[in-house]
């Protein structure tokens, strides 16, 4: 794998390693590091760094949930044109295209169930080409992005051995 | 019940110097460690889910004492195609509990009392204790950061004696990360076939060598036959659990280990074996994941301790990492001690894996990245108070 691979993953899994730490772990000098995650972020490959919060054990009131959205694809733009449209809304944390049942998945947050379920039916059900909406409220995460947001699997192993 | 009964020889055996480390550790509280011996990873998918399916299947039995021929055979190709060495399935190979029994059967195998045994240190902590129960002598060899902790010709000399019969070779080396490249094998060779010495070359952690590929002694010209190589499942395909391990030799060694192991073992757990094989041949890619995956944490956690102030050795191999903490003016225990009251930190003592071993401390990084960040932390602000 590329060295461009390794720093894509590395920063995937820590977006807070600095260009120094990279460098080590990697062996490439620390120029050569700055100026292939210049290029990933001039490619588009790195959009954003993020952290993955818990929101329950914050005071902040977050209700989630996902929406499978069955669609009617438009002429010459299939579902590019409807997916970019929902996707425009401060709602919406995520869009994509699915094989199966129904054609969209759209991830909403909102405060509450209510907000969500008025934004459902106000916003995004009217939208035209939109054929079907179906909420499923998010009760409890256990992973995402490869993180447990549980306790997750313990260390199995004894704390010393040879 | 009083001890009277209990051999001189077992009770002469000292405790541990991890075991009573271990002890302190346990009864702490949130603490991060660092001192396990044993890959992070769980073993590969297609290894476990070989396992079920062949006691889905009824696979309970024992099989030959050597080890299922299909694992042999196995062995055999690993061992040709990853290091150039050539053992007949048949009759040089033959399959362990785990690379532990290895050393116990290649120690009883040769060693009468008296014998005595060369051991490179600082090592792993059962040469020294296996060599006792089979009522030889260990004789240590030091080995220093300036030599690369490896043994040189001249260390090797200074410690034969009539009475040397044979030489554990442990690299790449736990604790210190050590590997003997060709021609640091090369240089001690010589001495090794005047002195008419069999080498033990206990390879464990041959998987996980870092710049360059692993050397064994015995694809040097002359040293097969004097060498009893040692190896398993456990580091490079992630098994420990499983206790799987092998030893390559010619066909009268494994014909005296298996007289022994016939007689204490049997055989290795056949689910074990029939794992085994999947592994050799399903799973390069894991391994080639993982030693990658030890690599980058090598090189974070080794600069890291040296920013830090350290002076630390640069492994080649293994998960571990052996740094001084001679300028602290701490002992290995004190050290270890310390660090685990006051910032919750567990790592090894030196001293535990034989002498030369004091002033050092042993760090795995068999640990996820952000893992070995947070107590970095915490080495940090102990270091700022001891260095």
């Amino acid at each position: 794998m590329s060295k461009k691979m390794d720093i894509v993953e590395l920063l995937h899994e820590n977006s807070r390693l600095t260009d120094k730490q990279i460098s080590v772990i990697t062996g490439l000098s620390e120029d050569e590091v700055k100026d292939i995650v210049k290029s990933l972020e001039e490619e588009k490959v790195i959009l954003k760094y993020s952290t993955l919060v818990n929101w329950e054990k914050t005071e902040k009131e977050v209700v989630r949930a996902l929406i499978d959205v069955r669609v009617t694809p438009q002429q010459g733009q299939g579902f590019n044109a409807i997916a970019e449209r929902i996707g425009q809304y401060d709602e919406v944390k995520s869009v994509s295209l699915i094989s199966g049942g129904y054609d969209l998945s759209v991830e909403v947050e909102g405060k509450t169930m209510k907000e969500i379920a008025i934004f459902v039916a106000e916003r995004l059900a009217p939208i035209d080409g939109v054929l079907s909406t179906t909420t499923h409220f998010i009760l409890k995460r256990y992973k995402q992005d490869g993180v447990f947001f549980t306790d997750g699997p313990e260390d199995k192993r004894l704390v010393v051995t040879p | 019940m009083s001890n009277k009964y209990i051999s001189d020889v077992v009770k002469n055996i000292p405790p541990s110097g991890i075991r009573k480390f271990f002890d302190l550790v346990t009864n702490s509280r949130d603490i991060i460690s660092l001192g396990v011996g044993e890959p992070d990873f769980v073993t590969p998918w297609t290894v476990r889910k070989e396992a079920i399916d062949v006691l889905d299947r009824g696979a309970t039995t024992y099989t030959s004492n050597l080890g299922l021929l299909e694992l042999r055979e196995a062995v055999s190709f690993f061992l040709k195609n990853h290091y150039g060495l050539n053992y007949d399935p048949e009759n040089e190979i033959m399959i362990t509990v785990g690379a532990s029994e290895a050393i116990d059967l290649a120690l009883r195998c040769l060693i009468n009392d008296g014998d005595e045994v060369l051991v490179p240190v600082p090592s792993y902590v059962s040469y020294s204790p296996c060599i006792e129960l089979t009522r030889g002598v260990p004789v240590y060899v030091p080995t220093y950061e300036e030599n690369n902790f490896i043994i040189t010709p001249d260390d090797l000399k200074s410690k034969i004696t009539s009475k040397t019969k044979a030489l554990i070779l442990p690299y790449p080396n736990n604790p210190t990360g050590a590997i003997m490249k060709k021609e640091d094998l090369e240089a001690i060779k010589g001495i090794i076939i005047e002195h008419d010495l069999i080498v033990i070359s206990d390879e464990i952690y041959s998987e996980l060598t870092y710049d360059g590929k692993h050397v064994s002694i015995a694809s040097l010209p002359d040293m097969k036959e004097r060498t009893i190589v040692l190896n398993g499942f456990s580091k490079a395909f992630a098994m420990t659990g499983w206790r799987l391990g092998y030893i390559a030799a010619e066909h009268s060694f494994i014909e005296a280990m298996n007289k022994i192991h016939q007689y204490t073992t049997i055989c290795a757990p056949i689910m074990a074996q029939y794992a085994g094989i999947k592994a050799i041949y399903e799973c390069e890619d894991d391994i080639e994941k993982m030693r990658k995956t030890y690599d980058q944490r090598r090189r974070l956690i080794v600069n890291s301790f040296r920013e830090i102030g350290f002076d630390c050795f640069e492994p080649k191999g293994a998960f571990y990492i052996f740094p001084s903490i001679k300028k602290t003016g701490l002992s290995s225990q004190e050290f270890c001690e310390r660090l685990l009251k006051e910032e919750k930190i567990a790592v090894v003592p030196g001293d535990a894996f034989g002498p030369g071993g004091d002033g050092f401390i042993r760090v795995s990084y068999a640990y996820s990245i952000d893992k070995i960040m947070k107590a970095l932390e915490r080495i940090e602000s102990f270091a700022k108070r001891v260095l």
